[in-house]
């Protein structure tokens, strides 16, 4: 066993700090050193997307970074999505549109989509299609995923100021 | 965005709650369990952490088929961190029997022999011994330096291969079971299913059209996203509790007590959130390894299974060979037919060759018939349950032979189905009449469904969900047709119990034993809400470990809405018989003269003001204590069969083989939706997979039999980007065996899509597929074959 390496970074938007064994992942330190298990492990070579997170705002597999590579860097997991008791849209259409049959892939497919609107305010059917390639779901079909997340944006959008400052959208 | 879901209903003139109103069966309320899946707080089986939990890994086979030797496990038990070593030494003598178990049957002994290798290895990717150590790592680090000694013997890989008279054989004990007349020959077949009915020559020679073909079909994996896992904790009294992703926690329990020679009441099994099972968690890979090694090292134990071992070692479904011959008369009557099914069981007997061959031509009314099943044993992992088990399989030969004789009669593929089609009280293959179905309503339902009028559209150009790029966008080397097929499913019955508790509120809390994977414990809470004449929100319901409810079956066989939504229902009438004694206590009236209605007891004649079940909750405890409502049952007598049908519109690119798929619908009888979005996320779940096995997904092995696609990025399921959006239309022809008629949903949607697809492949290009899947290198190369080039098309 390797000496353990001290790493601080911003997790869900607190200071956070960890040490771990420079072979660890990012998934396998959040899941088994800091208890947050919503991120899955599906394939753990980055084909699934259950361990979607974000790394600076960029989605990436959690199962294909070291855990040592996060140090002053900034992470959001599922469990950063909601606001204390205050649903994510995205949170909220998965529920009202029955995006979820398992559940297993839900929080991979969350992290991803925030990041598609965060970049994307307003997504085609085949953008979503596009962007969400990444997350397997063997349960829905992906029918209600798109539908959802095609929702959340109409109501991001309509919550949103009415003037974009935004330079992405189509 | 297209987006046609549809709801018909179809008024029954028997019972299956037909004449009846609903308040909250029908309605989509948010399901229980949502926020806890939206927001990461689920737990399930690799989430489980104890205290001093130690992790595990599983030494597997690198060969298909050896004997084993002999294994040394002293210098990996040397090694710092390493806690104990498990092989199949430590495992008592199992005795060979063929028992029941959800939708099929179970040898103790094989089921023993696939958790840990005897003798021999039999597929790679075998377990031949298991670690426990401090950490994952160091688990695996042992793994290492486990030395196991094989006589390496010539593997047998697939179905036509290992029925010759000169295969490699697999079990030297094994006899061909149902074989007239028996024989004491050495085989790999292990069993032989037989239907016949009629003179078939005679039957054929009445036929004006005859169409005969040969399908292959390649073994595919549930493809569920989370890998099989296991926490095991045995007290220093033998006392075992096993926390797991199962679809059956009394099953995992009776199997352990089973091959483990423990009591059943020495195993508590605690079902944790599953993340998808399709059938492949509906048997025990890791859980009794994990209570082994819990035992031996006296501190718990986790195992889970990585993605690769996940596809080497457990699922798949059979692989398939299939020729079928159909007759018909130019009035389009099918009198004829004869088919051969093989499938392959992998390493140990029990392929769903036998549902294949009852599921065939179930949708067909056909006087005269022969099927015959074999089931095969292969060194591939040994076969699970997988949605409708064997069913798209053979629906996929069916329907395919249908839409040629269709084509060879000049008749419409719907029309020709229907002048065939089963209704009440055709026949079965087996022999068995059909109850009350809804196949000819579902073909109704197809026919009138918007996709059936839509024209196909220029091909090569743009739809909602394709971009209409792909390789290139020249329309002249595009080909698009439109497919349709139907399926079968039995639907399972099986045991559920259920308990309702009323609170001193008038809320419920509802216990059932069924793990929940797509919304049942909501679609179980509406029928108690339903019953008791309180909201949805108002019963919580939740899924108790095999210690706090009464024995229930797997969460398969479409039926955890049907059989344990009975059980439900029935505890909900004995609460409510319960409420009109207490009511009749306080009003000091018989209790016959209270009746239960809209979510009060009120009295005949109408001397009292009726009483909610909050105002009855508060005053339980002076009438007699707590109220709780119990029923189990046996739902065998209450299941109705289903139907499917698909519609599908494909674009092929004439250069690459490559087939996208343009439009989809699915027409399904449920007999009652209670939640109608957990109703068609069931249709378009199965669509999905039905498509991926008819495009891409398949098993490949080299000829060693060493899987060479052990992971997602080769064995290739369907992203968001291969499919549009899925049109559901849910047909209701209330099941007359259930209260509120309904049928189960979960199975049958992925029976017709093979067919669909390749009669839509089929109609786009003229070229028949008879093999799965239809990847672009095998279409290309049928293209070719047949002389369908992208030049050619470029008129």
């Amino acid at each position: 066993m390797s000496k353990k390496t001290h790493v601080s970074l911003t997790l869900n938007g607190e200071a956070t700090e960890f040490l771990c064994e420079p072979r660890q992942t990012l998934l396998e330190v959040l899941r088994d050193e800091l208890d947050l298990t919503g991120s899955k492990e599906g394939c753990a070579t980055g084909d699934c997307g259950a361990c979607s997170v974000l790394l600076d705002g960029h989605v990436v597999c959690a199962c294909l970074v070291l855990a040592v590579e996060t140090d002053a860097r900034s992470v959001t997991t599922i469990e950063g999505l909601a606001d204390g008791d205050k649903l994510h849209p995205l949170q909220t259409a998965f529920l009202e549109h029955a995006a979820l049959q398992c559940g297993i892939c839900t929080p991979g497919f969350l992290v991803a989509a925030k990041a598609l609107l965060d970049r994307n305010p307003d997504p085609s059917e085949y953008e979503v299609r596009y962007e969400l390639a990444g997350n397997l779901c063997r349960c829905t079909g992906y029918d209600k995923i798109v539908r959802a997340v095609l929702a959340a944006a109409a109501t991001m959008r309509d919550a949103a100021p009415r003037v974009r400052t935004g330079t992405t959208g189509t | 965005m297209e987006g046609k879901d549809e709801k018909i209903s179809t008024a029954s003139t028997g019972t299956g709650g037909a004449e009846r109103t609903f308040k909250i069966v029908g309605t989509r309320p948010i399901r229980h369990d949502g926020i806890d899946k939206v927001t990461g707080r689920a737990r399930y089986g690799a989430d489980v952490s104890l205290p001093g939990m130690l992790h595990g890994k599983v030494l597997r086979s690198p060969h298909a088929h050896a004997r084993i030797l002999g294994i040394d496990v002293s210098r990996a038990a040397a090694l710092p961190g390493v806690k104990a070593i498990v092989t199949g030494a430590d495992m008592p003598p199992v005795k060979s029997k063929t028992e029941q178990s959800g939708e099929g049957t179970t040898n103790p002994r094989h089921l023993s022999d696939n958790v840990l290798a005897k003798e021999k290895v039999l597929y790679t990717g075998h377990a031949v011994a298991a670690v426990a150590a401090a950490s994952p790592h160091v688990a695996e680090e042992a793994l290492a330096l486990i030395e196991v000694r094989y006589e390496v013997l010539p593997p047998v890989l697939d179905v036509r291969a290992a029925m010759r008279p000169d295969a490699p054989i697999l079990h030297a004990g094994l006899r061909t079971q149902g074989l007239e007349p028996a024989s004491d020959a050495q085989t790999n077949t292990a069993s032989v299913v037989r239907f016949e009915r009629g003179d078939l020559a005679a039957a054929f020679a009445k036929a004006d059209v005859v169409v005969e073909r040969e399908f292959d079909t390649a073994m595919v994996h549930q493809g569920y996203i989370e890998p099989h896992n296991a926490v095991a904790q045995v007290n220093a009294d033998g006392q075992a509790t096993v926390w797991v992703s199962t679809q059956g926690p009394f099953e995992v329990r009776h199997f352990c007590a089973e091959i483990l020679a423990m009591p059943l009441s020495q195993i508590r099994v605690v079902p944790a959130e599953i993340g998808g099972g399709f059938g492949g968690k509906t048997t025990i890979y890791l859980e009794p390894l994990a209570i082994m090694l819990a035992r031996k090292a006296g501190r718990p134990v986790k195992l889970v299974m990585s993605r690769a071992e996940v596809l080497r070692a457990t699922g798949p479904t059979s692989g398939s060979h299939i020729r079928l011959k159909m007759g018909a008369t130019n009035d389009g009557k099918i009198v004829a037919a004869d088919a051969t099914l093989a499938y392959e069981a992998g390493a140990f007997p029990g392929s769903p060759v036998w549902a294949g061959a009852m599921c065939l031509l179930a949708p067909y009314d056909i006087e005269t018939l022969r099927i015959e099943g074999f089931d095969v044993v292969v060194n591939r992992p040994k076969t699970a349950a997988y949605r409708a088990p064997g069913a798209s399989n053979a629906a996929f030969a069916a329907e395919s032979v249908v839409d040629e004789l269709a084509a060879k009669l000049g008749i419409d593929p719907i029309e020709l189905r229907r002048r065939n089609g089963a209704r009440e009280g055709t026949p079965t293959p087996a022999g068995p009449r059909h109850k009350r179905i809804g196949l000819l309503e579902v073909l109704d339902a197809a026919q009138a469904a918007p996709h059936a009028a839509a024209p196909l559209g220029v091909p090569g150009s743009a739809t909602a969900a394709h971009d209409g790029s792909g390789a290139n966008g020249a329309a002249s080397v595009k080909r698009r047709g439109r497919g349709f097929a139907v399926g079968f499913w039995f639907n399972a019955g099986l045991q559920s119990s259920a308990t309702i508790a009323i609170n001193p509120d008038g809320t419920a809390s509802l216990v059932t034993g069924s793990p929940d994977i797509g919304g049942t414990r909501t679609s179980c809470a509406m029928i108690a809400a339903e019953e008791l004449g309180i909201s949805v929100d108002h019963v919580r319901p939740s899924v108790a470990d095999t210690d706090s409810v009464g024995h229930t079956d797997v969460t398969g066989g479409s039926r955890v809405t049907m059989a344990t939504g009975l059980a439900v229902y029935e505890a909900a009438q004995d609460v409510k018989r319960q409420l009109c004694r207490r009511a009749a206590t306080l009003w000091k009236i018989a209790p016959e003269q209270v009746s239960f209605a809209d979510g009060h007891t009120v009295a005949a004649g109408g001397e009292h003001p009726p009483l909610s079940l909050a105002a009855l909750g508060a005053k339980l405890s002076r009438t007699g204590g707590p109220v709780v409502g119990r029923a189990t049952v046996n739902a065998q007598r209450a299941t109705g069969a289903a139907f499917a049908a698909t519609m599908v519109d494909v674009e092929v690119d004439l250069e690459t083989g490559k087939v996208d798929i343009l439009r989809c619908t699915t027409i399904q009888d449920a007999g009652r939706a209670i939640h109608p979005a957990y109703v068609e996320g069931q249709m378009q779940g199965g669509t999905a997979q039905g498509i991926g096995w008819a495009l891409n997904e398949e098993y490949v092995y080299d000829p060693e039999g060493n899987l060479l696609n052990a992971g997602f990025l080769d064995y290739r399921m369907p992203v968001a980007l291969d499919l549009p959006m899925i049109d559901t239309v849910i047909v209701e022809v209330p099941n007359p065996g259930h209260p509120y008629g309904v049928r189960g949903v979960g199975e049958v949607s992925i029976v017709p899509p093979p067919g669909a697809v390749a009669n839509a492949i089929a109609a786009a290009t003229g070229v028949r597929m008879t093999e799965l899947p239809i990847s672009p290198p095998r279409l290309l190369a049928a293209l070719h074959a047949a002389g369908v080039h992208a030049t050619a098309a470029a008129r």
